[in-house]
């Protein structure tokens, strides 16, 4: 049935293309990061660590990090957890009220970002959370929890509420029987929400640029102003450093959702 | 189930109200409030009713240019990610397990990685002494730099690369469900390769067509970091119109009434493609 036609051919080398033209630019930091160079030439005229030794040897850059890193996992802890209580809510029946409610807690993925920025930035003036590590942290938590929602009703989906009743029937408290039989088996779901909240944390920029200030200023506002005013090759030792952590955590939610998976199948 | 007494169901819906509490709180103290505070701001001047600042939308040309270009871009856009992504998702739908896995990897990694960081790449590709200038004048086919960044063209390269993947995965999920009997009944009746795509193939994929495509555009319209990065000063969008009203002009007037003209028009996208696919499916993709 699958005939090598021209046209089959075609299409597959044009989507080749396309991921071609997906992935470069993603790499191309890489090799700029190792630039000897202040300029941005490529492919770079000589190789150097120069502008690591310039992120590791900035006191500022290093601050910006470590505020990047705390309010992400913070952020994705704390939006794990209410995430996954919010998800177990929405999974007990399926009433227009619950699924409206739904809706709303989706909103952050609607709302454009400057826009939800500026909303903040109203309400952290007005309670005097501006410029403040709480104020990222419930900022970036809020942002996450989306994500751990539509990852963990997706993993709840999977799950057989049966079992639940089975544990509960033999004596179990509701909250006992969750935390025996219901979570583990969500565990693959909560994990990746997590992931992904942690990750959208440490890119989250735009409401950053509205309500960080001061000594907390995370990773992505600072990049975003130098990358404004002038570029300097310490971005790409950044953007290249970004990027592996990025990688990092995308396979570990690769690797996550396959043995899931293959538990899945294992006990089908 | 119908004869259960009342007292569990309610201390179901006790117990769900007590989950979803912290979750909703945090939405409503941090989006829905102020969001209604920004209606109120929209329709109030010194103190009284005003319908001042939704006429300067109409009135003042920079505010409909605004709107203007940030529509065209967002069309653009969506319109390269379809075309560009249909192929990919359909790739992936046609290939064997290793190659789909490949191709989806490379579409979900870019995905992963920080918008920041592929706005910068695209800053270092299409610069004057950039990758694409240096390699078209090696090659000779220009003699002098072009122009490809600090206007909106490089807007929209980079927005167009980073929204793709969910034009994408969307399409490929729903792809993947037509059954390929369907295909070759319709071959078998006498239907040509391009009748087969157009009346057949196309159809059964609008959904997740639909899904990704409404998703890119209202995303494309509250874009705020490619154009302030690489639109060069000459690309200015809502999102940008908005910043610069607060953080320069301190114009909470103009600065609400422009974000409830575009919340609105992005309530409205969501609403035309929620009758087709459920809203919850279409945002789920992010």
């Amino acid at each position: 049935m699958r005939t090598t036609s021209p046209a089959r051919v075609a299409a597959f080398l044009f989507a080749g293309l396309v991921l071609l033209w997906l992935i470069l630019p993603v790499l191309i930091v890489i090799p700029m990061s190792f630039s000897e160079s202040r300029f941005l030439t490529f492919p770079p005229k000589a190789l150097s660590l120069r502008w690591y030794h310039a992120y590791l040897g900035s006191s500022l850059w290093l601050r910006a990090t470590r505020v990047s890193l705390g309010v992400a996992a913070a952020s994705a802890a704390l939006a794990s957890v209410i995430g996954t209580a919010a998800a177990y809510a929405l999974n007990i029946s399926n009433t227009r009220v619950l699924k409206l409610l739904k809706l709303v807690l989706l909103l952050p993925l609607m709302v454009p970002i400057v826009i939800t920025g500026v909303g903040i930035f109203l309400v952290y003036a007005r309670v005097g959370l501006l410029a403040t590590i709480t104020g990222l942290v419930l900022a970036n938590t809020m942002l996450g929890v989306p994500y751990v929602l539509t990852s963990v009703l997706g993993a709840l989906g999977q799950f057989d509420p049966a079992q639940e009743m089975v544990a509960r029937s033999l004596g179990m408290n509701r909250l006992r029987a969750f935390f025996a039989v219901t979570l583990p088996q969500i565990a693959p779901g909560v994990l990746s929400g997590a992931l992904f909240a942690f990750v959208a944390s440490l890119d989250e920029t735009v409401v950053a640029l509205f309500i960080s200030g001061g000594r907390y200023q995370p990773l992505t506002k600072r990049m975003f102003t130098a990358l404004r005013d002038e570029i300097d090759p310490t971005i790409a030792a950044i953007s290249t450093m970004l990027t592996l952590v990025s990688c990092i955590v995308a396979a570990s939610v690769m690797l996550n959702a396959r043995r899931s998976e293959r538990r899945r199948r294992l006990r089908a | 189930m119908a004869a259960a007494p009342s007292r569990p169901l309610r201390a179901e819906a006790l117990l769900a109200a007590s989950l979803l509490t912290p979750a909703l709180l945090l939405v409503a103290l941090l989006l829905l409030v102020p969001l209604l505070w920004l209606v109120w701001q929209s329709v109030r001047q010194d103190g009284g009713f005003t319908l001042a600042h939704y006429a300067r939308l109409f009135t003042d040309p920079a505010y409909g240019a605004t709107f203007l270009q940030t529509f065209r871009i967002s069309a653009i856009v969506t319109l390269a990610c379809v075309v560009l992504g249909f192929p990919v998702a359909w790739a992936a739908a046609e290939s064997g397990p290793t190659l789909r896995t490949l191709i989806l990897a490379l579409v979900v990694l870019p995905l992963w990685t920080s918008v920041l960081v592929r706005a910068y790449a695209w800053i270092i590709v299409l610069q004057r002494t950039g990758l694409v200038n240096s390699a078209l004048e090696a090659l000779g086919v220009i003699h002098r730099p072009v122009i490809l960044v600090n206007n909106e063209f490089g807007t929209i390269v980079a927005t167009t690369h980073i929204l793709m993947p969910f034009v994408v995965l969307p399409l490929y999920t729903t792809i993947r469900t037509i059954p390929r009997e369907v295909l070759a009944a319709a071959a078998s009746l006498g239907g040509t390769p391009a009748f087969v795509f157009t009346r057949v193939y196309l159809p059964l994929s609008l959904p997740g067509l639909l899904s990704g495509a409404s998703l890119v555009c209202v995303l494309s319209l509250g874009f705020y970091i490619t154009p302030e990065l690489l639109g060069g000063g000459r690309t200015y969008t809502v999102s940008m119109l908005i910043a610069r009203n607060i953080a320069l002009y301190d114009e909470w007037g103009a600065a609400s009434s422009v974000s409830v003209a575009l919340l609105a028009c992005i309530f409205l996208i969501f609403f035309l493609a929620g009758r087709i696919v459920p809203i919850d499916r279409i945002v789920g993709t992010r």
